[in-house]
């Protein structure tokens, strides 16, 4: 969206690193990443299973678990740097200025409070307002995700919802003090297929209404394709290519980008056997020299063993791989060098 | 109806003790006693009706609050009982205060900052409050605040007050004073209990999502804390510490024997070296009681503190959409 890349950035993140000490070592869970988010945009975050998405968004919002750390780089929210803020200053940004949004709308909200004690408990942290005027606003929050009858489930308890329904619940508490951003955290992956739709739908919905911009995690192209106007692929705690959405699904630039869209079935072409990916996503522990993806890649050559590409320009997008620098990948590897 | 049932399995072995340990009429009369005296005494006193109608009988009076005469004094059980039941709960009420008002928030901190040295050094010494037996710890309170600072009365309630049958330590000053050794010896033990069900409690609730969403959302610490976190440990901790209400009542025998602490433990205490079975059988019952009446108050908080067990019909819904 060439418009919106010409405003300032809402969320800028430059060279985060998230590291794990444990006691063999420190794990570098996000490695030098950056990206930014512009006021209202969808930034889709894919990759598989520690790939460092959570991560990444959890450094976000301020909440990275204990041991983990951000050891680099920075993130600025609105040109204020938010990374290094003391715990009750990034306490009143949360939630405030930046929500968030988890997996499983089963375990996310208490269940011995009613869902209304929950919205106004939120509010009233972040909005000067009176029991009754956070009630309200409250009761206008769970009208406007479409839950029906709102004037009675207002103080129902969480177990008396559906997951659907709950998530509907938990988009209205991301979203009740007005933040600018929303981490959704793989919200959909929780729920029946038949409800992820519905409550990707809503929240690309209320974001556009209300002007937030999302960083929607997931490893669901499906849902990325839909949804996002930009999207990161993210692969060993790296960025692997970043671009507007359409050009990453149709013309992915990075080998791994590519292989991740081979494996997506669709629905028009007949194909005898969807493409995978061969081996895994190398342990942290376990980063192979140059480019992690060297290991699987179809592509590489010589210099990916042993030199680590970062993001370059690669037509619209920019990837991380040296097919799109001028120098190349190097001369080929045969497979028995490899093996030797 | 569970209630109900554990009583009458008390009654039982309370009825037990009159048909097992030893011959009443024995006890109760002189040696010189003709044997068709002691027969009209055995009819007189039901002893020689078969052992079941015995126990209606004994069900049945109990019900009526009649225990009998005590072998010792003579008295209606009924009203010895009731003299010293004040003395008794109200130290075990003050031990149960000293234990969660102490103990929750112990075992808050320790749960929120569980690598702290504090929280450490209390573990460390709950370990030890834990491992020593409880007239010990009196004991040595006893030779502390008694016997060297002259602090606090080694024994005794000091002075009380009467209201109705009810005698109070809770008016006067010396009352006051010599409840607090006994109420801390009786709940040391159930102190560290306490602290380490809360503790290991916070530190599962501290890891389920909804606390990390309450973070999320930018709630402060207090009201996760002490709202969303505490409350979430509330229902297994009411559990245990009903449990311990009713031993902290059952238990006082030893610190009221080390206190002479005029309670029903210690009459408990006299009447076991007396054989006074009434008595004894008595306060079994009472005991029984006690234990039904905590556990029949903790179910009813469980639908107070916890929503799921309130609403009908509702956990039908829980994995539905």
């Amino acid at each position: 969206m060439a418009v919106i890349s010409n405003n300032p950035p809402l969320l800028e993140v430059k060279n985060l690193r998230v590291e794990f000490p444990t006691r063999r070592g420190t794990l570098l869970a996000v490695d030098d990443v950056s990206f930014d988010i512009a006021p209202g945009e969808v930034l889709g975050v894919v990759g598989e299973s520690g790939a460092g998405k959570s991560l990444t968004g959890n450094a976000i919002i301020g909440l990275l678990e204990p041991p983990g750390r951000v050891a680099g780089g920075e993130i600025r929210l609105e040109g204020r740097r938010i990374d290094n803020l003391p715990y009750e200053e990034m306490r009143k940004i949360r939630g405030a200025r930046i929500g968030a949004i988890f997996q499983d709308p089963l375990t996310s909200l208490n269940p011995l409070y009613s869902v209304g004690r929950q919205l106004v408990e939120t509010i009233q942290t972040h909005l000067p307002l009176s029991a009754a005027e956070a009630r309200t606003r409250a009761l206008d929050l769970l009208k406007e995700v479409g839950i029906p009858g709102a004037e009675t489930r207002i103080d129902h308890y969480p177990h008396q919802f559906s997951g659907g329904m709950r998530q509907r619940v938990v988009i209205a508490l991301a979203l009740c003090a007005g933040p600018r951003l929303i981490v959704a955290d793989e919200p959909t992956t929780a729920l029946d297929v038949s409800i992820q739709a519905q409550i990707i739908a809503l929240l690309k919905k209320l974001c556009r209404e209300h002007g937030t911009a999302v960083m929607l995690v997931t490893h669901d192209m499906g849902v990325i394709a839909e949804t996002a106007d930009r999207v990161a692929v993210m692969y060993a705690g790296r960025i692997a290519e970043i671009g507007p959405v359409r050009d990453v699904v149709k013309h992915a630039k990075h080998p791994y980008t590519k292989g991740l869209m081979g494996s997506i079935p669709s629905l028009g072409v007949r194909t005898e056997r969807l493409t995978q990916i061969d081996g895994a996503m190398p342990r942290l522990t376990e980063i192979p020299k140059g480019c992690a993806f060297n290991p699987r890649c179809t592509e590489r050559g010589a210099r990916c063993l042993v030199e680590r590409p970062s993001l370059m320009p690669a037509g619209t997008s920019r990837a991380s791989c040296w097919l799109h620098d001028r120098g190349g990948v190097g001369a080929p590897i045969l497979k028995e060098t490899v093996d030797a | 109806m569970q209630s109900i049932a554990v009583l009458l399995a008390v009654g039982v072995v309370a009825f037990s003790l009159f048909r097992y340990v030893g011959d009443p009429i024995n006890a109760m009369v002189g040696q010189d006693t003709s044997m068709e005296e002691r027969a009209e005494l055995r009819t007189k006193l039901g002893l020689n009706d078969p052992a079941p109608i015995q126990f209606l009988n004994f069900i049945g009076n109990a019900m009526r609050g009649k225990f009998g005469l005590s072998y010792r004094t003579s008295e209606p059980v009924g009203r010895l009982i009731l003299e010293r039941v004040p003395a008794t709960l109200e130290l075990s009420f003050c031990a149960a205060m000293f234990v969660l008002l102490v103990g929750v928030p112990m075992g808050v901190y320790t749960g929120l900052y569980p690598k702290h040295w504090s929280s450490r050094s209390l573990q460390a010494v709950s370990l030890i409050g834990i491992s020593l037996p409880p007239f010990l710890i009196g004991i040595l309170l006893i030779l502390v605040f008694a016997v060297m600072l002259h602090w606090l009365p080694s024994f005794g309630r000091g002075q009380t007050v009467q209201i109705g049958w009810w005698t109070t330590n809770f008016l006067t000053w010396s009352g006051l004073k010599a409840l607090i050794l006994p109420a801390i010896t009786l709940g040391v033990f159930q102190l560290t209990l306490i602290m380490r069900l809360v503790r290991s409690e916070m530190l599962e609730v501290m890891r389920t999502d909804y606390i990390k969403f309450a973070r999320a959302r930018g709630l402060t610490n207090r009201a996760i804390n002490f709202g969303h976190a505490l409350k979430n440990t509330l229902v297994p901790v009411i559990t245990v510490a009903g449990l311990q209400l009713g031993s902290l009542i059952a238990f006082a025998v030893v610190t009221e024997t080390v206190f002479a602490w005029p309670g029903v433990g210690q009459l408990f205490i006299q009447s076991v070296q007396f054989s006074d079975i009434p008595v004894m059988a008595a306060y079994l019952m009472l005991i029984g009681l006690f234990f039904v009446l905590v556990n029949l108050i903790v179910d009813l908080l469980y639908f107070v503190v916890d929503p799921r067990l309130r609403s009908q019909g509702g956990t039908a819904r829980v994995a539905g959409h």
